[in-house]
């Protein structure tokens, strides 16, 4: 363990009490990124091993920008990100405001909801894709009961309908996690403001409207940008449920990178495609940011 | 209907009874919440009811409630697959990784939440930047770095890909909760003439157990379920966790639903158990980190 | 302007907790009545239950001659202003005045220049497009006061609004609130826990303890024909002096008459008893009825412990031979030491004597002879 030194500057007490944390950060994060920039550079097939590592420069990157399977698994990417976080939001938002209220059984419904956040995202998509599995499935069973299906359905064939499993596991695991940050935002707000709404005679839609929504404003993006990283991040998840099938149809970003990496073995263009990756990602963050801080200035 | 209020014959004024007051709203708020919780909970039950069930049974006509109760598909899942190893083999590296960084960690914290040095903003960033990786891009390089190192399919092979995100995330939980405990009581403590060292290990240390307890289940339940990592840096059985063994339970003519089914049971009850218990700290941790960001 | 009645109105909590008990009481149309006592006396409770921000668990409570108990805030047409004011963060000062207008769908032009109204009487036109944070303590209660006035309410609540205004400040306000009551003519029920706010500003005082109304009564009526021990007590400052006393029956002029002695005093009271012993019973009097002259015969004596100037008075803190302390008030100009022996003289019209079981008043006031 790390000496604490008395007399030690101020300065230098904190760096020292940093540092081990940070050299792991930068060991293990910083200078694997650094790498994988270095090698997207480079021509690296380790199945042609005999053509060697010679540099390319941007070529890789000319390559994804021409690749049509990429542009496609963006795609996929960005509608599964945007659908999800919408009804994450919604339901999100209505989960917060039960769980803010107190009645009997709160701790049992907070509880139950955070199960399926903390499960493996490979258990969950598991055992959607058992519900949603063959002719024998439940969801085919009870949907066909209900009168809603006339005959089971294939759900994995089609990309259209395999979408229908992976959203709704994917709302399923995220939204306790969604209403968590929501929730702490709206215990942040000041519960003399809705009585002095109700004096003022708002009901409580206007209550909601113009009190709960504008003040949870910083809570919601904050949300929004946590979301939308782990959703372009996405992987374990489509990994399971459709394997990116079928065929490629719901490939995301980062499948289509771990494919192209640990599958046909090409390192270089994968790093590049990784690049890429974390470039939309830090790009989205940055983007997000921006806008909260701004925010956060205007109100303090 | 009510005696003026100048009536003193003692007689309380007659008034219809006060009902509760249940109105229409408040019933479908409930029946929205009960339909939610439903929802949440149905894939639980129908894999546990599932996995009780015998594969043939399961496709030939699936039904809501449990028939037949059979127990082989557990007992498959350590006698033949032997499920035992995964389940060790998680235990280790989220273990490891986490006791880690819950003491690099809390020296880190501790810094960043007591002491006033530049360069502190920076570093936070720096903190949350690297949260915000994407996993992806550095699979190849770790990859290659493992290989060199031959330590690909170890267990130092796991723990060390787990810093990245188990190191960033401990830090900034535990920055987040040590702000939240008042600062007097250290201060008192060095009016009294403790050092740092004696306020930060007589003082700070026995308050933040709590927010050590919670951030240390945090970080053990994202490590337990890491996949990519786990699957691109084990070879075979020998060391693979548990979310990776199941993803890749293979049958012989089928899939073999019943024991991915009880696999996925014996893998969750552990953590769900964890959560049920400790679900208050959970929520304060993870919210306490987040949006105070 | 509607008058505000609680009629024998019950708030109890399900965990048991008893707010308020079997409480009556009532505003007059116009009036400015305080509701004044220790904390946990249910004053808030009372407050809240007459805004709709609690329902009563029994009883009827009427604005005007509109049975409310069962209305929600939103349709009783009070305006309440609360201790931390509760301004909307998000909005400008312009749009936190405006809000209750702009609920009840008024025209725009018609919200703008009412709020022009009440900015201008307030003070408030430079600060108008402001947000609460930017504000201080002072104009944030401010744009609280606006905010009710503008609806033109039936009924002002104030729920303690001067607590979080420093001394000089609460001071002013104070005599602000005043001013705006009898502007208004409207009626105002005010929360406080200070005892001299509650004396200067209301037209009656209801004091509460423990969810039970003790007396409601003129300012006046308080001070000089407290109830009970407890309001006798807690109406003026330096509180009242209490002295233990036993009422011994024996025959007076006016017929079956008992005499009281106390202890250390040495003062004899006739006062009325009915039928058996009064038993124990407290004398209550003011410091300002207590005097301290130098060491005198036949008067009890005692030491004088601490001395208060304040400037237009001495506060005088002295000890019985018996023990019992005394607080009494001299003039300014006596020199009174700390260490002094004095001698104490009670002025007998500002006795009080209270039944030590029950704190209830023993009427009529006693008029006392004096050894």
């Amino acid at each position: 363990m790390k000496k604490i030194s008395r007399l030690g500057h101020q300065a230098r007490l904190g760096w020292t009490l940093v540092a081990p944390a940070l050299s792991v950060i930068a060991l293990i994060a910083i200078f694997p990124l650094g790498w994988t920039f270095w090698e997207s550079l480079h021509l690296h097939e380790l199945r042609m091993p005999w053509l060697g590592k010679p540099f390319i420069g941007l070529a890789n990157y000319i390559e994804i920008a021409k690749d049509p399977r990429f542009w496609a698994a963006l795609g996929h990417t960005a509608f599964f990100t945007v659908v999800s976080i919408s009804l994450e939001l919604v339901i999100g938002l209505y989960l917060a405001l039960v769980m803010n209220r107190v009645f009997r059984g709160r701790g049992f419904v907070r509880a139950a909801v955070l199960v399926p956040w903390a499960i493996p995202t490979v258990v969950a998509a598991l055992l959607w894709r058992f519900i949603f599995e063959s002719q024998g499935g439940i969801a085919n069973a009870l949907l066909v009961r209900a009168g809603i299906l006339k005959e089971p359905m294939v759900w994995f064939i089609e990309a259209s309908t395999a979408w229908v499993p992976v959203i709704l596991s994917d709302v399923w695991k995220t939204t306790p996690f969604v209403a968590l940050l929501l929730l702490a935002g709206l215990q942040n707000i000041d519960l003399s403001l809705y009585e002095a709404a109700a004096v003022d005679g708002a009901n409580a839609w206007w209550q909601l409207r113009h009190i709960t929504l504008p003040l949870l404003k910083p809570a919601i993006l904050v949300t929004l940008i946590f979301r939308t990283l782990d959703g372009f991040r996405v992987f374990d998840l489509i990994y399971v449920l459709t394997g990116g099938g079928p065929g490629t149809s719901t490939e995301p970003v980062a499948l289509y990178t771990f494919n192209a990496l640990l599958q046909n073995l090409r390192f270089g263009y994968g790093s590049a495609l990784s690049v890429v990756i974390f470039a939309i990602t830090f790009g989205l963050a940055m983007f997000y940011v921006r806008g909260l801080g701004v925010k956060l200035g205007g109100e303090e | 209907m009510s005696a003026p209020i100048t009536d003193r014959s003692g007689a309380r004024p007659v008034k219809k009874p006060r009902t509760s007051g249940v109105r229409w709203q408040t019933w479908l708020l409930g029946a929205a919440l009960v339909a939610l919780m439903l929802f949440t909970l149905f894939p639980f039950y129908w894999a546990i009811v599932a996995s009780l069930t015998s594969d043939a049974a399961l496709f030939r006509d699936p039904s809501l409630w449990p028939q037949h109760l059979i127990f082989d598909h557990y007992r498959a899942l350590f006698t033949e697959r032997d499920f035992i190893t995964p389940i060790r083999n998680s235990l280790v590296v989220a273990g490891t990784t986490t006791i880690f960084c819950l003491i690099v960690g809390t020296l880190a914290a501790y810094a960043l939440a007591r002491i006033e040095f530049r360069g502190k903003a920076a570093i936070m960033g720096f903190i949350l930047a690297v949260t915000m990786f994407p996993q992806i891009s550095i699979v190849s390089p770790l990859y290659l770095l493992l290989r060199s190192l031959h330590l690909i399919d170890t267990y130092p092979g796991l723990i060390m890909p787990y810093m990245t995100f188990a190191m960033p995330l401990t830090v900034w939980v535990l920055t987040g909760s040590i702000r939240q405990i008042p600062k007097d009581l250290e201060e008192a403590a060095h009016v009294d003439g403790a050092t740092r060292f004696q306020s930060f290990t007589k003082i700070l240390l026995p308050l933040a157990v709590p927010s050590l307890a919670t951030t240390g289940i945090l970080t053990f339940i994202y490590c337990w379920n890491e996949f990519l990592f786990a699957l691109s840096f084990t070879l075979g059985p020998e060391r693979q966790t548990v979310p990776v063994a199941i993803a890749l339970f293979r049958g012989q003519y089928q899939v073999p639903w019943g024991e991915i089914l009880a696999a996925a049971v014996v893998a969750t009850a552990p953590v769900a158990a964890m959560v049920l218990v400790f679900q208050r700290r959970i929520v304060q941790g993870l919210t306490a980190g987040a949006v105070k960001g | 302007m509607a008058r505000i009645a609680l009629e024998h109105v019950d708030k109890i909590y399900p965990n048991g907790y008893v707010a308020a008990r079997d409480l009556s009481l009532e505003a007059n149309d116009g009036e400015l009545l305080v509701l004044v006592g220790p904390s946990g006396s249910g004053k808030s409770t009372v407050l809240r239950l007459m805004a709709g921000l609690e329902r009563v668990s029994d009883g009827v409570i009427r604005i005007g001659d509109r049975d409310v108990t069962d209305l929600p805030p939103q349709q009783r047409d009070i305006a309440m202003v609360f201790q931390n004011y509760a301004l909307y963060p998000h909005m400008t000062v312009r749009q936190n005045l405006g809000f209750g207008l702009s609920i009840r769908k008024q025209a725009p032009a018609v919200i703008a220049t009412r709020v022009a109204a009440i900015a201008a009487s307030l003070g408030l036109e430079a600060l108008l497009d402001r947000k609460p944070a930017q504000l201080s303590g002072g104009q944030r209660q401010r744009v609280a006061l606006g905010r009710a006035i503008v609806r033109e309410p039936l009924a002002f609540l104030f729920d303690e609004p001067l607590s979080n205004l420093d001394a000089q400040l609460r001071v002013e306000t104070r005599v602000e609130l005043a001013r705006l009551h009898r502007k208004l003519g409207a009626t105002m029920v005010y929360v406080t826990h200070d005892q001299s706010e509650a004396l200067t500003l209301g037209d009656r005082i209801a004091v509460l303890k423990e969810g039970v109304l003790q007396q409601i009564a003129t300012p006046m009526e308080l001070y000089n024909h407290p109830a009970n021990k407890f309001v006798a007590g807690f109406i003026g400052s330096p509180a009242m002096n209490f002295i233990e006393g036993v009422i011994q029956r024996s025959e007076g002029p006016s017929g079956r008459m008992g005499m009281c002695t106390f202890k250390g005093i040495d003062l004899t009271l006739d006062v009325p008893c009915d039928g058996e012993s009064h038993g124990r019973v407290f004398l209550g009097v003011r410091p300002q009825h207590i005097e301290v002259t130098a060491d005198g015969e036949n008067r009890p004596k005692g030491e004088v412990g601490v001395v208060e100037p304040m400037g237009n008075e001495q506060i005088v803190y002295v000890t019985l031979t018996g023990g019992d302390r005394l607080v009494a008030v001299a003039p300014p100009q006596e020199t009174i030491r700390p260490g002094d022996i004095v001698s104490i003289r009670v002025k007998p019209e500002g006795v009080h004597i209270f039944d030590a079981e029950s704190g209830s008043r023993i009427e009529p006031s006693p008029y006392a002879i004096e050894r």
